[in-house]
């Protein structure tokens, strides 16, 4: 059905729109230094609001979630290669179900 | 350097944003594949679901847009949601821009369709400076794992069992502490501002839209440590 394309292209656009403007067109030359150092902390401060509180509702109940975050806390704190400190969680988080349910 | 030699820079480029981009197609493929599971059961056809993907690669929107569509919003409804769901990705494309080693307006429009919560993570922790291939290969892995596993979970149903589903549900969390807690050990400021902004983000969140939520206290989280902490 023709509308739901219709949708879907809108919703790409509505997608798209946010991430291309200041990719295209804000280059770095014309970063004033506040901006810069503005944008240094954005990453670690993205990064935290995506954790938290999304991370505790992640994997069904809450103590799973808690589980699951605890084990990847460590495994990142040891600096594991990323796909070990994935498979490590979600192997944590099943082997708890397993267990507790 | 000779053309040769640059080409095999590039090649280099690629194959490291490829597999940095493994955890990310990980992680995306039990939730692309939940999306197709969720399309087919309201009543989307095939091509449908995989166009949605194909066309807005954005997870949290296109969850809320089979909602939508299966309690018969109307479209423009829907679209102004996505966009304000979406609303973050303008301040994370904001934060790659400086960083990336390309000028050329169409290489960067291009790339620009990739930057999502996760590639975005994963850019701006491992790279200081981003190349254009770089950024192809952490976007193609990924953006291919979430349209491939939309069709397979469309195609497929459900033939994970609902216990090994909910725990893949913690694959991006996972990936997301495993770049933020590195960072924190070098800097102290950095943990500050990543403890903030999810403190904010959890009692705005109460008050606030998700995708707010996560505007502001990022946003609040960034201005209000500006000192250069003290880094190593």
């Amino acid at each position: 059905m023709g509308d739901r394309y219709l949708l879907f292209f809108l919703m790409g656009l509505a997608t798209y729109i946010p991430r291309a403007l200041p990719f295209v067109f804000l280059t770095e030359s014309k970063m004033p230094s506040f901006l810069k150092r503005f944008l240094d902390n954005i990453p670690s401060a993205i990064l935290g609001a995506l954790i938290f509180p999304g991370v505790l509702y992640s994997a069904g109940e809450v103590y799973f979630g808690i589980i699951g975050g605890i084990v990847s806390l460590i495994m990142a704190f040891f600096e594991l290669n990323l796909v070990l400190v994935v498979a490590g969680s979600i192997g944590a988080v099943y082997f708890a179900k397993l267990l507790l349910l | 350097m000779g053309v040769d030699s640059l080409l095999r820079l590039k090649g280099m480029d690629l194959k490291k944003g490829f597999l940095d981009g493994v955890p990310i197609a990980l992680g995306y493929w039990p939730v692309a594949m939940a999306y197709g599971l969720l399309a087919k059961s309201v009543g989307l056809d095939f091509f449908e679901c995989t166009s949605m993907s194909l066309m807005v690669f954005a997870g949290a929107s296109q969850f809320m847009a089979l909602n939508f569509i299966a309690s018969g919003v109307g479209i423009g409804e829907i679209t102004a949601a996505v966009f304000l769901v979406n609303l973050r990705h303008f301040l994370m494309s904001l934060s790659l821009s400086p960083k990336m080693l390309t000028q050329h307006r169409g290489v960067r429009a291009v790339l620009s369709f990739g930057i999502t919560d996760e590639t975005f993570a994963v850019a701006s922790i491992k790279e200081k400076y981003l190349s254009s291939s770089y950024l192809a290969g952490l976007e193609f892995i990924s953006y291919g794992s979430w349209v491939v596993g939309s069709a397979a979970g469309y195609a497929a149903g459900a033939f994970l069992t609902e216990t090994l589903q909910e725990s893949m549900g913690i694959a991006l969390y996972a990936m997301f502490i495993g770049l933020l807690v590195p960072l924190t050990k070098k800097s102290r400021k950095a943990l500050y501002i990543g403890v903030l902004a999810g403190m904010l983000n959890g009692i705005l969140g109460l008050f606030i839209s998700r995708g707010w939520a996560v505007i502001v206290a990022s946003v609040l989280a960034a201005l209000m440590v500006p000192k250069k902490g003290k880094e190593e």
